[in-house]
């Protein structure tokens, strides 16, 4: 401790990491140290980047496959039988096998790539490295919340092989649905498993969650006060307040549904005749559950979406070669929508018999949301405005994502009128909604943030031509995909329905839905495309020579180019500006570790 | 085969990709990198701007292809409401979906990296943001206030000489129960519930308002301009009434009744007219996922004149006769000419 004080005066945050580090380097490095059990956050970034990424292709290639049964209903794909056995008999997929389907497509998307995927990744990789710290306030709680998210991974996984197969109740569970037992095959060992791997999943993100706040509370260099951090990290800030606050409940939740299952509580169940069979419970409440799931499910769309608006700030700022627009209101608009975040959850539930009175409180609260949220987009707009913008496919990604955010939210705008959301609720109209708003937006902001810090990832660039070709292909094809999608939603056809053709309501868009099966399969190609780019890159990509390969002012780039266990050779840099002096008195960039200088203009 | 086809197409498609971007990045590394990124920033500019024309020209077209196979006008004096509000917002929103995809794509392409230009250090504008923070809470309060309005009134108490219609989901139909003359559904309690013993519905069979309540499946009969008040509840698991012509929706959950009114303003004879199709019916959807046979939970809604209706409801027994046989005055009729079948049985002998 004195050692350390000695050698960095002034700082009183960092003397244990200090201790740390020396205590490191005497020690040789075993394999398992290293890449399994690690405790340096870059790697435990890489491990949920890439367990993330295999998830992705699990989920994504589930949307395939019930893609081809919305788009070809009549057709047999005797391939299918061949790997999925009775779950596709004839070649045709079976209504449990497309609820199953749909059911984990969602929940390995919303929670294992994009919740532990995209801020797992980038919480671990960016916290420590942007604020200026060696490493989390806690590596031994860091790594289990990886590993709990690995064990939540194989349970989740093996339900997919079990007989009865996975859980097949939509990826919110509902009660008395997920419950019984006698309501569907899904609904029996499928949705024990599910659960289980929920809690475990809720364990590992409040282990990382807790820890990357108290990292970004406690561990900033000397000089980085908390109006200095860059745009991410405020983002990963807020969306691990998010989280602790809110996964508890739905831990509650699960918990609760899996006391109904087994035990013979009647918490979410009354009055229910199921097949003919009278089940003894009563007084409980069907409702309750998804009070206790949206009190997560919303602020988890949040959850999902702040990491990505922060490394599209970052991204676009350094870009553009120009300061972000309004950084504190940006700072503010995020607050402000962590806020909302907890106080709209019933707008899932307009149409639950929910009090008028209530629902009409939470129109307001939804719809507030929109204030913060067009703030954010007018000022990533300003940051375009006069800038020199660079369209590396980081760039690209992140004006994707602008432009995605755009249009997914002023859908959101007609879901979030209780009046409008009669009639759509339910309905295509909000899948499109939320697949662009949420799912590809966020795919966007995690691409983004993957092409960007990727060479301080691996030290070395994706192939940038794969990356143009992979943005563009994404970009057009989540349009054809998703826009068309709300026409049907506003002829009122519910989501879920794997065969229109029994009604004559809904039936009017065979050719529409071929159309959006096609071009999902060419976007999945294009998506394994990337992965293969990925791949490849770590180990045969071109090598990053320059250590601030785009010019950026923040810590990381002061880094060697790969960076060992803590980061900083020597000492930790200083910090005496905020990060966005792009562009400032002439020059192109001032890095955060630069000291104002006399003449320097202030903003 | 032909899967094995596409995944050789594909796969020769990847390679071939695949070595083109190699080689492009040697020759990126031979021509100097600083003059290769220039380029491909030119191209992806103009792509950019490329994009925004052709993707606003295919907004455009899109709607012209599918706006016709949306629903058409509603058949409810709600779904008039509600229709009305979309449009309202989608006008607002579009205006702001134009301005701000322009903006995020010119600028992008205007912008683009050029030697020529250096950028504007222009890192805030209070006056800025307070606009765009007034101007976006301003339309929304328009939005919230006609969209609040719209919902009390849809949500608001039916009508006291609205008609009442019970309906039940299960897996995986709809069952419907009419009041009968006296206009109260008798009490009910889902342990009674016994289908093979005529009680599907689980009628308290002591409570007299049960006698004339009428039980159907399937088809829901309700009388045009009369407004219908919707008693909605659910047997197994949750389900939920989707009236999409009527633009009318809610939840049937087990164990907590829910309801909704509506006036259907079309009966299903005129609908045939207006839409030109001679199979038309309203159809009720479920709209909540309840298992597998989810998407095929359909029921068909007839909109009717009030004599039409009554000749109708007048066609159906009620429950309590089919499940108290000998309290119904149609079968004791039978039994009274009892020997007729016995002679009947004779004479089958005698032959």
């Amino acid at each position: 401790m004195s050692e350390a004080l000695h050698v960095h005066p002034g700082t009183t945050a960092l003397p244990d990491v200090h201790h740390d580090e020396h205590h490191h380097a005497h020690h040789k490095e075993t394999f398992i140290s290293k890449y399994v059990f690690s405790m340096d956050h870059k790697t435990i970034g890489k491990q949920f980047l890439i367990t993330g990424i295999v998830w992705a292709i699990i989920g994504g290639l589930f949307s395939v496959l019930f893609r081809l049964q919305l788009g070809y209903p009549d057709q047999s794909f005797p391939i299918l039988e061949t790997v999925f056995g009775k779950g596709a008999k004839g070649g045709q997929i079976t209504p449990e096998f497309y609820y199953a389907l749909v059911t984990m497509h969602g929940t390995v998307l919303v929670f294992f790539v994009l919740t532990a995927g995209l801020s797992g990744t980038f919480a671990n990789l960016l916290i420590p490295l942007q604020i200026g710290a060696r490493d989390m306030a806690s590596p031994m709680l860091n790594m289990l919340s990886y590993w709990f998210f690995f064990l939540a991974s194989i349970v989740m996984l093996s339900s997919l092989f079990i007989q009865t197969g996975p859980a097949a109740g939509g990826w919110t569970m509902y009660p008395p649905l997920s419950a019984l037992r006698q309501a569907g095959d899904g609904s029996k060992l499928g949705t024990d498993l599910w659960l289980v791997s929920m809690a475990l999943f809720i364990v590992s993100s409040l282990l990382g969650g807790l820890n990357y706040i108290s990292t970004i509370l406690n561990l900033r260099t000397k000089g980085m006060s908390m109006t200095r951090l860059p745009l991410p990290i405020w983002a990963m800030f807020f969306t691990a307040v998010l989280g602790v606050l809110s996964f508890p409940v739905l831990l509650s939740g699960a918990i609760l549904l899996l006391f109904d299952r087994n035990l013979g509580t009647s918490f979410f169940l009354s009055d229910i005749v199921v097949n003919g069979e009278i089940l003894p419970n009563e007084g409980g409440s069907a409702i309750l559950f998804q009070h206790l799931f949206w009190f997560l499910g919303h602020p988890e769309v949040y959850i999902i979406l702040l990491p990505a608006m922060g490394m599209v700030s970052e991204i676009l700022s350094v870009n553009s070669r120009k300061p972000i627009f309004g950084y504190m209101a940006m700072l503010g608009s995020l607050f402000a929508i962590c806020i909302l975040a907890f106080l709209v959850w019933a707008h899932h539930m307009f149409v639950t018999g929910l009090n008028p009175f209530l629902g009409s409180v939470f129109v307001l609260l939804t719809l507030l949301i929109a204030v913060p949220s067009a703030i954010k987009v007018f000022n990533w707009l300003t940051t375009l405005w006069r800038g020199n913008i660079r369209f590396t496919p980081a760039t690209l990604f992140a004006v994707g994502f602008v432009s995605l955010f755009i249009s997914g939210g002023l859908t959101g705008i007609f879901l979030g009128n209780s009046t409008i959301d009669i009639h759509l609720h339910d309905t295509m109209f909000v899948v499109a909604h939320f697949h662009i708003v949420m799912g590809v937006a966020s795919f966007f902001g995690m691409f983004a943030g993957v092409y960007h810090w990727f060479p301080k990832m691996f030290g070395r660039y994706l192939n940038s031509t794969l990356g143009y070709i992979h943005f563009w292909v994404t970009m057009i094809g989540a349009y054809l995909i998703f826009w068309p999608m709300h026409y049907q939603g506003l002829a009122g056809t519910p989501r879920r329905y794997l065969d229109k053709r029994g009604w004559s309501s809904f039936n009017g868009f065979p050719e529409l839905d071929k159309m959006i099966t096609i071009v999902s399969i060419i976007v999945f190609a294009v998506q394994l495309m990337f992965v293969f780019n990925f791949f490849y890159s770590i180990f045969k990509g071109r090598k990053v020579t320059n250590p601030n390969p785009w010019g950026a002012n923040t810590l990381e780039w002061t880094t060697p180019i790969q960076p060992g266990h803590g980061n900083w050779e020597g000492e930790i840099p200083e910090v005496y500006r905020w990060p966005y002096d792009y562009a400032k008195d002439g020059r192109d960039f001032i890095p955060q570790t630069e000291p104002v200088g006399e003449n320097e203009s202030k903003h | 085969m032909q899967t094995l086809f596409i995944v050789a197409i594909l796969t020769l498609g990847f390679l071939i990709t695949f070595q083109i971007a190699k080689a492009s990045e040697y020759v990126a590394v031979l021509r100097g990198e600083e003059r290769a990124r220039k380029q491909s920033n030119r191209i992806n500019g103009f792509m950019l701007l490329a994009f925004l024309i052709i993707g606003l020209i295919g907004v455009y077209y899109c709607n012209e292809k599918l706006k016709g196979k949306i629903l058409g006008a509603p058949a409810s004096d709600h779904g008039v409401l509600v229709d009305r509000m979309l449009y309202i917002t989608l006008g607002l929103t579009f205006i702001v979906f134009i301005i701000t995809q322009v903006a995020l794509f010119w600028f992008c392409y205007k912008y683009q990296e050029s030697d020529k230009r250096k950028a504007y250090y222009y890192p805030h504008n209070n006056k800025l943001e307070v606009i765009w923070t007034v101007i976006p809470a301003i339309a929304l309060t328009i939005l919230v206030g006609f969209g609040i309005f719209y919902w009390f009134k849809i949500t608001s108490n039916a009508p006291k000489d609205a008609m009442v219609v019970e309906v039940v989901g299960k897996q995986f139909g709809w069952e419907f129960r009419y009041p009968g003359k006296d206009g109260i559904l008798g009490k009910k309690y889902f342990k009674n519930v016994d289908a093979e013993g005529g009680n599907p519905a689980g009628q308290i069979w002591d409570d007299p308002a049960n006698h004339d309540d009428v039980f159907v499946e399937q088809e829901m009969h309700l009388v045009v301009n009369k407004p219908v008040k919707l008693v909605i509840g659910a047997k197994d698991v949750i389900h939920d009434v989707g009236l999409a012509h009527f633009r009318m929706k809610m939840d049937a959950v087990p164990g907590t009744p829910t309801t909704m009114w509506f006036t259907p303003t079309k009966t299903t004879k005129q609908m045939r007219e207006e839409t030109g199709n001679p199979d038309f019916v309203y159809e009720l959807s479920c709209d909540q996922m309840c298992g597998r046979g989810h998407f095929s939970m359909r029921g068909v809604v007839v909109v009717e004149t009030q004599a039409e209706f009554d000749a109708w409801l007048a066609s159906k027994k009620p429950q309590y006769l089919t499940a108290h046989p000998d309290k119904d005055p149609s079968v004791k009729k039978d039994t009274a000419s009892a020997p007729k079948p016995i002679a009947a049985a004779l004479n089958v002998k005698g032959n």
